[in-house]
């Protein structure tokens, strides 16, 4: 080979490669969990980028509580690691707050914002503006068996109350044989057992703090809430409860060891799915309960896409989030994997669906739970906060940890109920009153 | 002279030490054994040992969702790398502590010690900035720099300890024979200090490999070593306990393969000294 020849060859390499790199010169980094429906989203990037040749994509997946950090931190300081940051309910107000989020506005009119939830949308709007895009939302129900209610002569009402829950849970219980009446978080976490126990105090009348934000758990509600928990799982509850979390109830659910779960909207599928649930032709749905106070224990949440200020790509970020949120997306997954494995929770198109309908049984459980919850008037008397099983401030996550550990140790029989309570009730005044708030 | 050890007595303590080996090493042993499972079977009650259908599915799926040779081929660079550049950095230093020691060597060694002691969230903001400023966030040589600043201390402590045991008289020998300073080192010492290096060397690769908190928290797509793979299998909302499986078993086999071929030089070098 001459000299010339070679030289011919690098530079047709080089410009080939040039070609490359400036037909693909924008790459959006993407934080996200490894939940089902965001691994499903990452297979379809391809879809993606084969419509917008500009952009590659770089995924960034985060166990949940490792990814909070990792982008709570990179947003604070501007680091500007991520382009599109998969966050919750939960940040969303508080960020927008602090301008770390760009409003999700001239977004092509086919995207068709109306058509999301109300009450998911709620949660993301601040200044009549919408600061991240509803991936998917769930809302809490009960799962319960329909065979081990048919067989104690029991019939689970659509909208039942937290005394035919218990009546249920006595009703299905068979320790002999490894069948717990009811299965409910336990693990102490925020977004643990403090989710669970806040959505449930909704429905007893109980809130963290009245409009002068002054701690509540020295009220009766909370004192029956957490009496009727402990009850509940104490008697009818499986064994080492206080570490179980979502996993380790569907684990149980889908062994069929527990008679009824009530948890996320999202375990639907799971527990219905025959591969991998033995008790996935026996499952029933019904709302969270309710104590007749007009206020249910289902909580409210979505995974959401949001694009950080400090993003060097906003309009490439903005495309991304209308294509993964948007109506074509569902039709694209529905296309790929059925609709049995669209995103729930976030459009009223869906629920409006037959064929989504005919695939999902607990779609129109599903979309009357979310219906169900109202982030903006959580509980029964008024609060100064917005979020049901959350108080939308940044010291909640570690107010609610702490609580949620006394509720915890309550669980296992390390303090009485009355201890756990006065607990909660000392170290949330202390920290709210530090933190400045009701001054 | 020798205990007699009766055979009874050394059957027992064989038993003993196997039933200690088995348990630290069962959790190992179980996650690769779940890593072949599906994931009904990973959460099966009772768990199933051996008698599944063994499945490598999850070896699949994790290969085609994950780019596993750009996370092992980062945890390589920041491995090495940041042992390499912290023996550049020790050797000297311990030398010059084990032969030339002054009045505060002792106090020198333990403020080295005590930067140990203070929990890493503690300098994590201060040096998220640093590195964003000056760009270094998602790079391997931000990573390499810090694992080296964070492993500095242990291993001028373990080179300084094998240098002590070398004895003085040898390395003053060779500088009567005229040997410079250079060459007492690299014709002296260092041949000496071999099994004492390669066992720092080797728990360094070790310790970087397995360094969790600043690898996950100064990187985003380009520069994230196998921790980052791991823990991107990790779902609070959905079983893939199979899968995490899959990934960990993946993520630690390398360095497990290293150490195991290298077991006899790290416990030579571990020792080295314990026995005169």
């Amino acid at each position: 080979m001459t000299n010339t020849t070679r030289a011919l060859l690098g530079a047709t390499a080089l410009s080939v490669v040039a070609m490359a790199a400036s037909a693909q010169d924008t790459t959006l980094t993407i934080a996200t969990v490894n939940n089902g429906d965001m691994i499903r989203m990452q297979g379809l990037t391809e879809n993606f980028t084969s419509e917008n040749p500009g952009i590659a994509i770089e995924w960034v997946t985060l166990e949940e509580n490792v990814l909070r950090q990792r982008v709570t931190q990179d947003i604070a300081t501007n680091g500007g690691q991520f382009d599109v940051m998969t966050i919750g309910t939960y940040e969303v107000p508080i960020w927008a707050a602090q301008d770390w989020l760009l409003p999700l506005d001239n977004m092509p009119a086919e995207w068709d914002q109306a058509d999301f939830l109300p009450a998911i949308a709620s949660g993301l709007t601040a200044d009549d503006k919408l600061f991240a895009a509803p991936f998917y939302g769930e809302s809490s129900m009960v799962m319960y068996r329909k065979d081990l209610m048919e067989a104690a002569g029991m019939e689970m009402p659509d909208e039942p109350t937290w005394d035919e829950i218990k009546a249920a849970a006595e009703a299905m219980t068979d320790e002999e044989n490894e069948v717990y009446g009811i299965c409910l978080r336990g693990k102490a976490g925020w977004g643990e057992n403090m989710a669970f126990l806040t959505a449930m105090s909704n429905s007893y009348g109980a809130r963290w703090f009245d409009e002068e934000w002054n701690a509540q758990f020295d009220s009766d509600a909370w004192k029956n809430t957490l009496t009727d928990y402990l009850e509940l799982m104490n008697t009818y509850g499986p064994p080492g409860a206080s570490s179980n979390g979502f996993n380790e109830n569907l684990a149980l659910f889908q062994q069929g060891k527990c008679g009824m779960w009530i948890d996320a909207t999202v375990a639907a599928s799971f527990v219905t799915n025959p591969d991998d649930s033995n008790v996935a032709d026996q499952v029933g749905f019904a709302l969270a309960p309710d104590n007749g106070l007009g206020k249910r224990g289902n909580w409210l949440w979505a995974w959401t896409l949001g694009i950080p200020a400090g993003t060097d790509a906003p309009e490439e970020a903005k495309k991304f989030v209308a294509w993964a949120t948007s109506k074509g997306y569902t039709e694209l997954v529905a296309s790929e994997e059925g609709w049995a494995n669209v995103p729930p929770g976030t459009r009223t198109s869906l629920y409006e669906n037959q064929e989504y309908l005919d695939a999902a049984p607990f779609a129109e459980m599903t979309l009357a739970s979310i219906n169900a919850a109202d982030p903006k008037n959580p509980t029964v008397d008024p609060v100064p906060y917005t979020g049901v099983q959350f108080v939308a401030i940044p010291e909640f996550q570690g107010i609610a940890t702490a609580v949620g550990q006394q509720f915890a140790a309550a669980l296992a029989g390390q303090i009485s109920a009355e201890e756990a309570l006065a607990n909660a009730q000392n170290l949330t005044q202390r920290e709210i009153d530090r933190a400045g708030y009701g001054e | 002279m020798a205990r007699a050890i009766t055979p009874q007595r050394k059957a027992l303590n064989t038993a003993i030490a196997w039933t200690f080996g088995i348990m630290i090493f069962f959790p190992i042993l179980w996650t690769v054994l779940t890593s072949f499972k599906t994931e009904a079977q990973a959460i099966a009650d009772p768990p199933v040992f051996l008698f599944f259908n063994w499945t490598t599915e999850n070896y699949t799926t994790v290969l085609e969702r994950s780019n596993y040779f750009r996370h092992f081929w980062n945890s390589v660079v920041i491995s090495v790398g940041s042992t390499v550049l912290g023996l550049i950095i020790a050797v000297p230093a311990a030398w010059a502590m084990a032969f030339v020691p002054g009045k505060r060597t002792k106090d020198v060694l333990m403020w080295m010690l005590s930067t140990k002691m203070l929990p890493p969230v503690g300098v994590l903001v201060p040096i998220y900035l640093i590195f964003r400023d000056i760009g270094l966030l998602d790079t391997k040589t931000g990573l390499v720099i810090v694992l080296t600043l964070i492993n500095l201390p242990i291993i001028v402590w373990m080179l300084y300890t094998y240098f002590k045991e070398i004895p003085v008289d040898i390395l003053e020998a060779a500088r009567m024979d005229g040997a410079s300073l250079r060459n007492e080192v690299t014709y002296v010492l260092l041949p000496m200090a071999v099994p004492g290096i390669a066992s720092t060397m080797l728990l360094n690769i070790i310790l970087a490999w397995n360094e969790a908190f600043w690898t996950l928290n100064l990187t985003a797509a380009k520069a994230a070593p196998l921790t980052a793979f791991i823990a991107s299998y990790s779902s609070p909302e959905g079983l893939f306990y199979a899968k995490l499986s899959a990934a960990s078993t993946m993520a630690i086999a390398p360095i497990l393969i290293m150490g195991w071929f290298s077991q006899k030089q790290l416990v030579r070098g571990l020792t080295f000294g314990a026995v005169k």
